[in-house]
C-alpha cells in the first residue's frame, strides 16, 4: 500500500515538463481547418463544386447545407471545449440549435417533395448508399478527432465529448455527402441520414471511454 | 525554492503549477502537498471509509499528473482541480455501486455450486453428523462399521483384524446400517 505521501515523491521524481495546450477554440479550428482544406481538394479534383454552386440558388438547400456543417462545427468545437476539466458543460448544446435547423430544412425539403413528386416522395432513393457513405467517412474523421483530443482531458468526461465529437464528425460527414447526393432528400434519405448520425453518435459513445482509458493507463 | 507563495492568504497554487508544467519538481511536490490535505476533505465527504478516501486522493493526484498539460496559466487553478476531483470521486462512486450491485458477500452457507469441492462444508457437516451417529451404535457394531466402511477393509482383513467371524462381520455391519439409518432419520425429523 503506497501512503500519499510516498506517490507524491514519487511523481514529483517522474515529472517531466508538458507543453501545455493550445486554447481550445484555436485548436479546433486548426483541426477544422485541416479537414476542409482536405475536403475542398478531393471535392474540387471530383469536380462536384459547379453542381454544388447551383443547388446552392436554392435558399432551401443553402440553409439545410450551412445548418449541417455549422452542426459539425459546433459538434467538433464542443468536444474540444468538454475536453479541459474546468470548461463549462453547457458547451454540450452548442449543436443543438444547428441540428434542429438541419432537421427543420430536411424535414421541409422533404415535405416539398412529397408535394411536388406525390407518393414518389416516399420513395426509397440512394438512401443505403447514403448510410454507408455517412458512416464509413466518420470513421477516418473519428480517428481524427480522437488524435486531437487524446491529449486533452477527454476520459473525465468520455460520454459528452463523445457525443458532441460523433455528432460534429457526422454532420461533416453528411454535409460531404451533400457533393455527390445531387437531390433533395425525401424522407427516408432523412430517416437514413439520422439513422447514420445515430449510429455514429452510439459507436463513438460505446467505443470512446474504452480507447480513452487504455489511453490514460498509458500515461 | 518550492515554498507556496501566499497570495492574499491563499497558497499560490496556479504558479506552483505552472512552474510544475516547466518541470520543476519542488515545485510540483509543494503543489502536491499543499492540495492533498485540501482534496483529502472533499474525499471524505462522499467516502464514509478512511482507506477509501484516501484511495480517492491517491486516484485524484495521479489524475492530476496524468492531465496537467491541460491547465492553462491565465485561468484559475482551484476550478480545474475541483473539476478534476469531482469527475474522479463520481467515476469511483460508479464503479463501487456497480459493484455493490452486482456481489454479494458469501458465506459458506452460499457455496451450493456443482463441482463436490465447492460443497465441502456441507459434507463436512454430513460427516460430523455421521461420526455422531456411528458413535452411538453398540460396540460390536460400531466396530464393523470403522473396519469394513471406514477403513475400507475387506471381510478377510477384518475378520484378522478383530477376531471375529466373517459371518459374525456381516451381521454386525447390516445391522449397524440399520440402526444408523434410524438414528439419521430420527435426527433429520428433529431438524
Amino acid at each position: 500500500m503506497t501512503t500519499t505521501s510516498d506517490l507524491i515523491a514519487s511523481l514529483a521524481a517522474d515529472l517531466r515538463p508538458v507543453q501545455r495546450l493550445r486554447p481550445p477554440f484555436a485548436r479546433a479550428c486548426l483541426w477544422l481547418g485541416g479537414l476542409f482544406l482536405g475536403v475542398a481538394l478531393v471535392t474540387w479534383a471530383t469536380g462536384a463544386w459547379p453542381l454544388m454552386a447551383a443547388r446552392l440558388a436554392d435558399t432551401r438547400f443553402a440553409v439545410e447545407m450551412l445548418a449541417t456543417v455549422l452542426t459539425g462545427i459546433a459538434g467538433v468545437i464542443a468536444a474540444f471545449f468538454l475536453s479541459l476539466p474546468d470548461r463549462s458543460r453547457f458547451w454540450f448544446i452548442l449543436p443543438a440549435p444547428p441540428l434542429v435547423l438541419w432537421l427543420a430544412s430536411s424535414g421541409y425539403g422533404c415535405y416539398r417533395n412529397w408535394l411536388s413528386a406525390g407518393a414518389d416522395g416516399w420513395q426509397l432513393g440512394r438512401s443505403s448508399d447514403c448510410l454507408v457513405f455517412i458512416v464509413s467517412l466518420s470513421i477516418p474523421l473519428a480517428v481524427a478527432l480522437y488524435f486531437a483530443l487524446r491529449r486533452m482531458a477527454a476520459m473525465l468526461d468520455p460520454l459528452r465529448v463523445m457525443a458532441a465529437g460523433g455528432l460534429g464528425v457526422a454532420g461533416l460527414a453528411a454535409a460531404t455527402l451533400q457533393f455527390y447526393h445531387p437531390f433533395d432528400v425525401t424522407v427516408v434519405d432523412l430517416a437514413f441520414h439520422v439513422v447514420a448520425v445515430l449510429i455514429v453518435v452510439a459507436a463513438m459513445m460505446m467505443a470512446g471511454p474504452a480507447v480513452l482509458a487504455r489511453k490514460r493507463s498509458d500515461a | 525554492m518550492g515554498e507556496a507563495k501566499p497570495v492574499g492568504g491563499e497558497p499560490d497554487w496556479a504558479g506552483l503549477m505552472a512552474r510544475a508544467q516547466g518541470g520543476d519538481a519542488a515545485a510540483y511536490r509543494a503543489l502536491l502537498a499543499g492540495v492533498a490535505p485540501y482534496l483529502r476533505k472533499m474525499a471524505a465527504r462522499y467516502h464514509r471509509e478512511r482507506q477509501d478516501a484516501e484511495d480517492a486522493v491517491q486516484d485524484i493526484l495521479l489524475t492530476i499528473h496524468a492531465v496537467r498539460q491541460t491547465y492553462d496559466p491565465q485561468r484559475p487553478f482551484k476550478p480545474w482541480l475541483v473539476a478534476v476531483a469531482k469527475r474522479r470521486i463520481a467515476d469511483r462512486l460508479r464503479v463501487q455501486m456497480r459493484r455493490r450491485f452486482r456481489e454479494t458477500i458469501l458465506t459458506p452457507e452460499h457455496e451450493t455450486f456443482a463441482a463436490p469441492e465447492t460443497n465441502l462444508y456441507r459434507e463436512e457437516s454430513d460427516g460430523r453428523e455421521l461420526r455422531e451417529a456411528i458413535a452411538q451404535l453398540p460396540e460390536g457394531q460400531r466396530r464393523a462399521v470403522v473396519l469394513l466402511k471406514l477403513e475400507e477393509k475387506s471381510l478377510k482383513e477384518a475378520s484378522a483384524a478383530s477376531g471375529l467371524s466373517v459371518a459374525t462381520l456381516k451381521v454386525s455391519t447390516h445391522r449397524a446400517m440399520k440402526s444408523l439409518r434410524k438414528i439419521l432419520e430420527k435426527k433429520a425429523g428433529t431438524l
